[in-house]
């Protein structure tokens, strides 16, 4: 009797401490993006966007940042859309299963789980020294993709594995040829499930400052780059900079330039995950 | 009969998953615009020996197969056979319906899409004229643009008949078509198949032996991997010659 | 051109090894591999040049450590709760919140470690300094809880139905089916990912870089300036190394010693995950 209410009262208990530790997170969370709102939403103004870097907080801008963040994610998704769907169909649809695409399999999962840093010094390398790019959006670009190919690969190949194998046989007994099949039936619908990886993998190149330092990308850009040879900076570099000055004005452009890479961050996940719920609605196998 | 007046043929087959076979020594000779039923119990072979006859084995790793089958008169193991032809000519229906996640009219019209017919009048008139044999049409007509999966299940199966159909298929290869849906569908799915043998050869793998004493013309016994009797439906019911299948028939197994 | 993209990822790895082991090797060719590993200081940039490792090591595992302690407990707690508690509503809100959490850059976190929680430990351990290791260390747990949460409770929800409806008919508590029945059932998703979540925090660069210090130090003092493998390479990026000099090459040294530490650690999480789904197929 005595026992069995000990032990109620122990689950009520772990009820109240997991709901804590599950508030604990969201609650961080919210003080410290109302932190940073605090301290830097009204430093937003259209000066701010459009200034080139300065010396003098009051004066710098993040406008070399940004074009730098927008080529970025033009470059990057060029690279590693296609690249990294196609591996995934290649993967999933044309090897028969056996020790030598276990092994690609493993070597994919083993990519996912490099630390972004080590493919900054793969780039500096191959793309920075080897094809001479120095420290160019392209070679930052390049970088990126292949940092994110391996998010984009496992993405899509859980997305077409997802469709059942009665409709590759649906469309294999009317006489389809198995790229009419891919391209007809299986694509469309695990296309839901492949736009939301590649626009979580993009929003993540987004958000990554590591490699592109050690590729060389510049903290100073005083111009906006206009070509892929170009020099440039990221949103997140600038933002890595101005938090290591020590004057209060540039944490507070620090804090600006969050609010607004947080906001581009959230948008793009936010629209990834709107569109894996219609598109888990729309294919409710 | 003479040999090419039958429609398929299927001349010493033994098939084969890896090193367990399947089945032994398959002799059975289907004629044109019959109905041939294929019974016994589970496992039996007679849902692997209707897939040798489109091909659709060839997805599963470890089949391999010796003798011949013939359509038509030709050998469709033939190195030089493509297999997409062949499956233009020999059209099937499968156990639970599998319509495309698009909508009715992109459904049936799918087969023509692939062979690369653009003709737009040519494609409304085959999806019409399929729904039609398929008695979906007077259901679906008023909006074809319907998502097919919004379809009951008998109205889903009805609807990958006409699919199968609208390719022009001689041959129509359905397993267990009606197993999964209910009895009104199932009836009006059976009496679609006896309008359809006028114009089509039809094998179709069954379970339930009062639907192959309805519908079916022939009837093949499968038993253990071997074709234990194979015979007119009517003979097969009434009269079997083999103990095995009057012990299958009566219920004393299955 | 599809066989071509499957090359691609075996280029990748080729790649990432041959540019680690090659500059590694031109490395070591000046240092000995045993002082490498053994030395206790490590100063490539200065004049008296010690190029000891362990010092970058230790402020690793240190961070990672604090970081751990932090995710684990509270991660595992959330994966419980809402597997076994919560309601499907509450579930629904909160696992895309988690995901943002996971979303946010990392830079971020690092403006949130210097800026606000360093401060806010000042108060209470006045002694810190302004980068150290327990600041860094917090923040990086709190960025791995989703790791841990999200990926534990899937482990605990691919547990068959029937062993958790037969620990309630026995009348178990939640609480008792979920410690005494559940996790256990669900053991190998989650040690894979801690494992998972341990590799992710060793390769964690901006957090560590903006508010742990540059300071090598062989210490477990968590309120001093140490530097990460990962921060080291960064000061050295950032800095006017020149290419094909010997600090240059230190950057790969350090990198190459990384890549082992968790190419090590994923492919035994790779090997328990893939034994653990052959265990409910």
């Amino acid at each position: 009797m005595n026992r069995r209410y000990i032990n109620r009262i122990k689950d009520k208990a772990f009820g109240f401490v997991g709901l804590i530790a599950t508030l604990f997170g969201l609650l961080i969370l919210t003080f410290l993006i109302g932190q940073v709102f605090y301290e830097g939403f009204h430093r937003i103004d259209l000066d701010f966007l459009k200034s080139l870097p300065s010396r003098k907080p009051e004066k710098a801008g993040i406008y070399t940042a940004l074009a730098g963040t927008v080529w970025i994610l033009f470059l990057t998704t060029i690279f590693s859309l296609p690249l990294g769907i196609s591996t995934g169909i290649y993967l999933e649809e044309y090897t028969k299963k056996n020790r030598l695409t276990d092994l690609l399999e493993i070597n994919v999962s083993n990519l996912a789980g490099v630390p972004s840093i080590i493919y900054g010094l793969l780039g500096l390398e191959v793309f920075g020294r080897m094809l001479n790019l120095g420290n160019s959006l392209l070679a930052g670009a390049l970088t990126l993709s292949l940092l994110v190919l391996p998010i984009i690969i496992v993405t899509t190949r859980e997305a077409i594995r997802a469709v059942p194998n009665s409709l590759r046989m649906a469309s294999y007994g009317l006489g389809a040829s198995k790229w009419q099949t891919i391209w007809e039936q299986i694509l469309p619908a695990s296309m839901g499930g492949i736009l939301t990886g590649v626009i979580l993998a993009i929003s993540r190149a987004v958000g990554e400052t590591a490699p592109l330092l050690v590729v060389g990308a510049l903290a100073y850009v005083p111009f906006a780059p206009s070509s892929p040879l170009d020099e440039f900076t990221v949103l997140p570099i600038q933002i890595f900079n101005w938090i290591s000055r020590p004057q209060h004005g540039f944490s507070v452009n620090a804090a600006a330039a969050i609010l607004l890479l947080l906001t581009i961050t959230f948008i793009m996940n936010g629209v990834a995950v709107y569109l894996r719920n219609r598109w888990q609605k729309k294919h409710n196998w | 009969m003479k040999s090419t007046d039958y429609k398929i043929k299927s001349e010493n087959v033994d098939v084969y998953y890896g090193d367990k076979k399947a089945l032994t020594d398959i002799n059975l000779n289907i004629r044109p615009n019959t109905v041939t039923a294929l019974i016994g119990p589970s496992g039996c072979g007679k849902s692997t020996f209707l897939r040798v006859l489109n091909r659709m084995n060839d997805y599963i790793d470890s089949f391999s197969m010796t003798g011949k089958i013939s359509i038509d008169g030709e050998d469709i193991y033939q190195s030089n056979m493509r297999v997409e032809d062949l499956r233009t000519n020999v059209g099937m229906v499968f156990q639970k319906p599998n319509p495309f996640p698009k909508s009715i009219f992109e459904n049936v019209a799918y087969g023509l899409k692939i062979q690369g017919i653009k003709d737009k009048e040519f494609i409304k008139q085959r999806v019409e004229s399929a729904l039609k044999q398929a008695a979906l049409w007077a259901e679906v007509k008023d909006d074809l643009k319907t998502p097919a999966l919004s379809l009951s299940g008998g109205q889903q199966q009805r609807l990958c008949i006409a699919r199968a159909l609208a390719v022009n298929p001689k041959v129509l290869l359905m397993d267990e078509p009606t197993s999964a849906l209910d009895p009104i569908s199932t009836s009006k799915i059976e009496d679609l198949i006896f309008n359809l043998k006028e114009k089509y050869t039809i094998v179709i793998v069954t379970h339930n032996m009062q639907q192959a004493s309805r519908i079916s013309d022939y009837t093949a016994f499968f038993y253990m991997g071997k074709l234990i009797e194979f015979d007119k439906t009517a003979e097969i019911f009434t009269h079997p010659r083999e103990e095995k299948t009057q012990n299958y028939i009566t219920g004393r197994f299955g | 051109m599809l066989k071509f993209s499957g090359a691609i990822t075996v280029l990748t790895t080729f790649g990432i090894i041959w540019v680690l082991f090659s500059e590694s090797f031109s490395f070591f060719k000046e240092v000995s591999i045993v002082e490498f590993l053994t030395d206790n200081q490590w100063t490539p940039l200065f004049a008296n040049k010690r190029f000891g490792i362990m010092p970058l090591i230790s402020g690793t595992l240190l961070t990672t450590a604090i970081a751990l302690s932090v995710a684990l407990p509270l991660g595992l707690s959330i994966a419980i709760y809402l597997s076994e508690y919560a309601p499907k509503r509450l579930r629904l809100i909160v696992k895309p919140l988690l995901e943002m959490l996971a979303s946010i850059p990392t830079v971020v976190y690092g403006f949130f470690a210097l800026m606000i929680v360093t401060p806010f430990l000042k108060t209470i351990l006045p002694n810190i300094s302004g980068f150290n290791a327990l600041s860094a260390g917090i923040v990086m747990g709190i960025m791995i809880i989703p790791f841990i949460s999200s990926m534990s409770e899937d482990a605990l929800r691919s547990v068959p139905k029937s062993i958790r409806e037969a620990s309630y008919g026995i009348g178990a508590t939640r609480l008792q089916t979920a410690f005494r029945v559940m996790v256990p059932a669900a053991s190998s998703g989650i040690i894979v990912s801690v494992i998972l979540a341990f590799s992710r925090a060793i390769g964690e660069t901006m957090i560590v870089a903006i508010a742990a210090g540059q300071q090598p130090r062989l210490t477990l003092n968590p309120l001093v300036p140490i530097e990460t493998i990962t921060a080291y390479i960064v000061q050295v990026s950032l800095g006017d190394v020149p290419h094909g000099s010997l600090e240059y090459k230190t950057i790969f040294a350090a990198g190459m010693t990384l890549f082992v530490f968790t190419f090590i650690l994923n492919n035994i999480a790779f090997w328990v995950r893939k034994k653990f789904r052959e265990e409910y197929e």
